[in-house]
């Protein structure tokens, strides 16, 4: 198995995912700035994908390029973490999704942008500079909506408490990681979970939410084995391609 | 083959879809023009990772040299070093405010919560008092604000580094 394939995968599905549950908010956000802030940040995260699986499939050498990637996959060949196929939920549960992600791949990309492979720091550079919006973004809703009425409060605690079981899989850590890591060309997710922590931790205080206290947590992404939300996705995802083979517009 | 100044200047005529006010050589997107034995060269660089623009540019870029007689051509996209406001240029940031949008500002770390806004005057009537509405505007690049003086709603084209 070729790696560095497997992990622009990783990446690459984190971004093409996380990026198709915000377009499901297109006309459908709680007002016009937020409809509009979450279709720009599922544009990145689609234009990140775009990169991500580009170079995934150069690297794999066998003639597939990012749209044959994205659009003609099987479920178990998708590689996202849990986390970014949860439903949206209400605003504020998309907006927790978001920000435990977002406090994720900023340390991510930071660290990749050191990384000893040229395209893979490229993209990083590139890519960090739109997650520090996001991240800014779905921080200050996180806390204005836990420090904000009792029903907002609530209704965001409950969303953490929910989502809180899948934060530990982006830290998911195998020989593929580790690896990439000795060659210089991934990033340590020790050191990233520390700062995400930081960044956790600060954030969700100031938002007067609490850290749920169960231990369970869960994992399969990496292995491409999802939840069933998954398949919903891909039946919407793939509809176009898979009933007009090799259509563009 | 043709010269590289010419081709330069053929390329002012291409302007950004969504900024239609703007070549691509205003807003930094058009890196570099190079001219070998057998084709032109031409090198590009995305906004944001997500710029829709970039396959317009490519097809508009494609069509001119068809149109000016220039059979050997490759256009490349590339994404390092990564695009900044930084690139656009000084005539580009007086054509952007004229049209309308105000230009992009030195701004303090984006990772600052609840940080105040950069002081963005009003492409209509120049006053200061203007407020932030949302970081995210009606492109990738832009952030909507508007006017306090005279109430203008206004595209702000975010500073990106
Ligand atoms: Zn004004």
């Amino acid at each position: 198995m070729n790696s560095l394939f497997e992990y622009l995968i990783r990446l690459g599905d984190d971004s093409l995912i996380l990026g198709h549950r915000m377009s499901e908010w297109c006309g459908h956000g709680p007002i016009l700035e937020e409809d509009i802030a979450m279709t720009n940040i599922s544009l990145d995260l689609i234009g990140q994908a775009t990169n991500l699986l580009k170079y995934a499939g150069e690297v794999e050498g066998k003639g597939r390029d990012e749209d044959e990637l994205a659009f003609l996959r099987f479920d178990r060949d998708y590689k996202n973490v849990l986390l970014v196929e949860q439903p949206n939920g209400d605003f504020g549960m998309t907006m927790m999704r978001q920000f435990l992600f977002d406090a994720y791949r900023k340390p991510l990309f930071e660290a990749l942008v050191n990384s000893s492979d040229e395209q893979l720091s490229a993209i990083a550079v590139k890519s960090l500079k739109e997650t520090k919006y996001h991240l800014k973004h779905s921080a200050e809703w996180v806390i204005r909506l836990g420090d904000g009425t009792e029903e907002s409060k609530q209704r965001v605690q409950e969303s953490l408490d929910t989502i809180w079981r899948y934060t530990d899989e982006l830290f998911f850590t195998d020989d593929i990681e580790k690896e990439l890591l000795e060659n210089g060309m991934s990033a340590d997710l020790e050191e990233i979970k520390v700062a995400w922590m930081e960044t956790v931790n600060q954030v969700l205080s100031e938002a007067t939410l609490n850290i749920p206290d169960h231990g369970w947590q869960h994992d399969g992404g990496r292995r491409g084995m999802h939840s069933e939300h998954l398949g919903y996705i891909l039946a919407e995802l793939q509809y176009m391609q898979r009933a007009y083979p090799g259509m563009e517009w | 083959m043709v010269k590289k100044n010419k081709v330069w200047e053929l390329l002012d005529q291409i302007s950004d879809p969504e900024i239609p006010v703007l070549t691509i050589r205003d807003l930094g997107i058009l890196r570099d023009v190079e001219i070998t034995e057998e084709k032109v060269v031409v090198t590009i660089t995305p906004t944001y990772s997500g710029c829709p623009a970039m396959t317009t540019i490519e097809d508009d870029i494609s069509a001119l040299f068809i149109k000016e007689g220039i059979q050997d051509f490759d256009i490349n996209l590339v994404l390092s070093p990564a695009w900044t406001t930084d690139w656009m240029s000084e005539e580009g940031r007086v054509k952007l405010r004229e049209y309308g949008i105000a230009p992009p500002e030195n701004e303090i770390d984006k990772s600052v919560l609840f940080a105040e806004p950069p002081v963005i005057s009003c492409p209509k009537c120049n006053s200061e008092d203007t407020r932030m509405v949302s970081q995210f505007g009606s492109t990738a690049c832009k952030a909507h604000y508007q006017c306090n003086k005279c109430l203008e709603p206004f595209d702000y084209f975010k500073c990106l580094k």
